[in-house]
């Protein structure tokens, strides 16, 4: 990857021509690590915290960089795709929190397990899905990561279990999933996702008490973004401190706004699971630039300068670039080359999910039943008798 | 104005803004255009204004005016006690909406859509439904269950399913099912003064199609009876039964098998529990022929209990065939465009339907 890049810059400089002094930066210039000073985290029920210094190199920072600058415009191209009713239904973008799954990435296996609920492109991302079939999963395309069936809320892919659209199901069936690694002994874990409006469901609160009693190798997130839909935290929660709520499961709060928080606070919660000692929480106080969905402009339940103020100061993919660039791990050129790769992934994506055929009618009534012989379904009227297989 | 200029825009083409404001005494003439969202929040408006017990709950019904703007303008006008934003707790806030019902309230209990009903599904059963019965009538549960059900567009499978065979399976409920804004606000205005549970189940396609609404129909008293169909057309050679927004498919396929001489009797259920079976059989026992039209799944359905009920009276000896359903397709909701559009009856399967059960 590194020659890649180096290859990359002297093309650069040969395509701007030789007059211009253009210092051609070869691998040995740039910092191969560095040491960060991060937020620390309020703690709930536990006598340490996650570390406040830590390290990160070049290699991480670049591909942490390139994951969330990905996230980001597919987002955006999500956006665009919608509005041209290209994409339909429900589609809740992510765009303000990569930091967030890029950091629990960073500290899980892909042979962890992780469950979220419908603001899940970003997730799908980081699991193993590519740019290509999830754009083409929110077109409704054959090509796409659930052919096409499922749409937005509705991703799956291995040892990633969605996409989830009801408020807060997501929660048992983490823990659900939890239940099997502990069963199997393969020292896996499980990530479950929630938001702060979920955070008010009766059945957070049954799995909180079954995965402590039963230590339960999972670990509990809630990406507080401020807003369940249009309703403030306040004006949903009687305790707005999320990573408390679990009352007798240690909490950790973290800033999600700041990739190496998330992964230093996911690698100190792995640890805690791995070790046998049961569940732990983390609220990642994150933002989402969007409203809730394409369908909510989002600027009725907060002001155009909360979110303004937001994306100057606080913008995930800013805070990594200006660490990188001002502790000399990448260059500026290098950057805008990302950006300009990432861009064209998303275009080609973009190409494929909206020239991608729809999925045939023979898929109809296919996928209702597992290992199991074909069925006859019941069309519109009686004499319509479709075929499903497995 | 503006949200009023919005909703107009997505009404469509033959959208009259009229019902924008809100709380006016109007004097409007006969036949005005309103659209069933704006029914629906007439009639609110005014139950809320009539009677001080009635009051409003759900995730966001208040602030933000409804998640589909259905409650625009009441929070507004009613303040915080009569319109209360709850969390996302619908298990809690059911429960808690029938509870006030028991000591003497008469909530709306808004669902944001009916599949998250399911999360509360036991309050509305065991602790609403079934209360009169167990006390031998000295608990009353005076609620409404409300919101939009069955297919949107494009929501896929967790957000699509019609709720109405369920709801209906189950004795003690109401379960009323409008079609167009007269129905809507006249059911929803019946369903509020109702001393019982109804589950009231709307639809999102629905809420910004305008309907011209009589004169009569504007008045605060006017209400629809819940427990009676009524013929949206009337015809002699076969009976069209449906509820909801199929009303309206019907309704076109009527008109198109009109221009082959075909005339389709189309009955608007509007409430399917307690079913009006009795308009039903006398319009059976004048076409010989039923057909009934759902969103739903087929299996233990709507056209399902239709069938039962008329094979066990009067009208069964007058069917020349078999009473066809013609129903939602057996499958989860699919999210791709084509794949949704034959998931669910067309005008094209019910104008086959008819005539195969005419054998034509």
């Amino acid at each position: 990857m590194l020659t890649n890049i180096s290859n990359v810059l002297r093309a650069c400089v040969q395509r701007n021509g030789a007059a211009a002094v253009i210092s051609v930066r070869s691998y040995a210039d740039f910092t191969t690590q560095a040491t960060f000073e991060i937020k620390k985290c309020d703690v709930h029920k536990l006598d340490e915290a996650p570390a406040t210094e830590v390290v990160m190199t070049r290699d991480e920072g670049l591909q942490y960089y390139r994951i969330m600058q990905t996230m980001r415009r597919m987002e955006l191209k999500a956006d665009q795709l919608y509005k041209q009713k290209i994409i339909r239904g429900f589609c809740h973008l992510y765009d303000g929190q990569e930091a967030c799954a890029v950091g629990i990435e960073a500290s899980i296996n892909l042979t962890d397990h992780l469950i979220t609920a419908y603001r899940a492109h970003g997730y799908t991302y980081t699991r193993g899905g590519t740019v290509k079939e999830i754009m083409a999963e929110l077109t409704g395309r054959r090509g796409g990561i659930a052919k096409g069936k499922g749409g937005s809320m509705h991703m799956y892919c291995k040892h990633f279990y969605g996409g989830n659209g009801i408020v807060g199901a997501q929660v048992p069936l983490g823990a659900g999933v939890a239940l099997a690694c502990k069963y199997h002994g393969k020292n896996e874990l499980c990530v479950c996702l929630y938001g702060d409006g979920a955070a008010n469901q009766g059945q957070i609160f049954e799995t909180y008490n079954m995965a402590a009693l039963w230590k339960l190798p999972v670990i509990f997130i809630c990406e507080n973004n401020r807003y369940g839909m249009g309703t403030s935290v306040e004006r949903a929660a009687a305790s707005t401190d999320y990573f408390k709520r679990g009352e007798f499961i240690p909490g950790l709060r973290v800033d999600g706004m700041d990739v190496l928080c998330v992964r230093e606070a996911t690698r100190f919660a792995a640890d805690h699971c791995r070790s046998g000692k049961g569940p732990i929480l983390m609220e990642l106080q994150t933002y989402r630039y969007h409203g809730h969905s394409m369908s909510d402009p989002g600027v009725s339940y907060r002001t155009r300068e909360e979110i303004q103020e937001v994306r100057s100061k606080s913008d995930p993919i800013s805070l990594l670039k200006d660490r990188l660039l001002s502790n000399n791990m990448a260059s500026v050129e290098e950057l805008k080359e990302i950006d300009v790769e990432v861009r064209k992934e998303i275009e080609d994506a973009a190409q494929f999910a909206t020239t991608d055929p729809e999925p045939p009618l023979e898929d109809l009534c296919n996928h209702l039943y597992h290992n199991d012989s074909p069925v006859e379904v019941r069309g519109t009227n009686p004499w319509a008798k479709l075929k499903s297989v497995s | 104005m503006a949200t009023s200029l919005r909703c107009f825009l997505r009404s469509g083409k033959k959208a009259v803004l009229v019902a924008g404001r809100r709380g006016f005494q109007r004097s409007a003439p006969a036949g005005v255009q309103v659209t069933v969202r704006d029914a629906l929040n007439q009639a609110m408006d005014e139950e809320l204004e009539r009677d001080e017990r009635v009051f409003l709950m759900g995730e966001e019904v208040a602030q933000y005016d409804g998640a589909y703007k259905v409650s625009r303008g009441l929070w507004k006008k009613y303040g915080d006690k009569r319109v209360i934003d709850t969390p996302i707790s619908e298990m809690g806030f059911a429960g808690i909406a029938v509870g006030s019902a028991m000591a003497g309230l008469r909530p709306i209990c808004e669902f944001m859509t009916f599949n998250f009903s399911m999360q509360a599904i036991d309050q509305v059963i065991n602790s609403a439904a079934k209360t009169y019965y167990m006390s031998a009538g000295l608990q009353a549960v005076p609620i409404v269950f409300r919101g939009p059900n069955g297919a949107s567009a494009g929501v896929a499978a967790q957000h699509s399913q019609c709720f109405a065979a369920w709801y209906a399976h189950c004795p003690g409920l109401k379960v009323v099912s409008p079609w167009n804004s007269e129905d809507a606000k006249g059911l929803l205005k019946s369903a509020i003064r109702d001393d019982n549970p109804v589950v009231f189940l709307e639809n999102e396609l629905m809420y910004g199609v305008p309907f011209e609404m009589t004169e009569e129909s504007q008045s605060k008293d006017f209400t629809v009876p819940i427990g009676k169909a009524k013929i949206e057309r009337p015809g002699n050679h076969i009976t069209l039964v449906s509820h909801s927004r199929f009303v309206g498919h019907c309704l076109d396929a009527a008109a198109v098998l009109a221009k082959e001489g075909i005339e389709c009797e189309v009955i608007n259920l509007r409430t399917i529990r307690p079913m009006d079976v009795e308009s039903i059989e006398a319009s059976v026992m004048k076409t010989n022929h039923l057909v009934t039209v759902e969103g739903g799944w087929p299996q233990f359905g709507v056209g399902a209990e239709i069938c039962a009920r008329i094979m066990e009276g009067p009208a069964f000896n007058y069917l020349d065939s078999p009473v066809t359903r013609v129903t939602g397709v057996d499958i989860p909701m699919p999210y791709a465009k084509t794949l949704e559009e034959n998931s669910l009856p067309q005008v094209k399967d019910i104008i086959f339907s008819v005539k195969k059960t005419l054998n034509v």
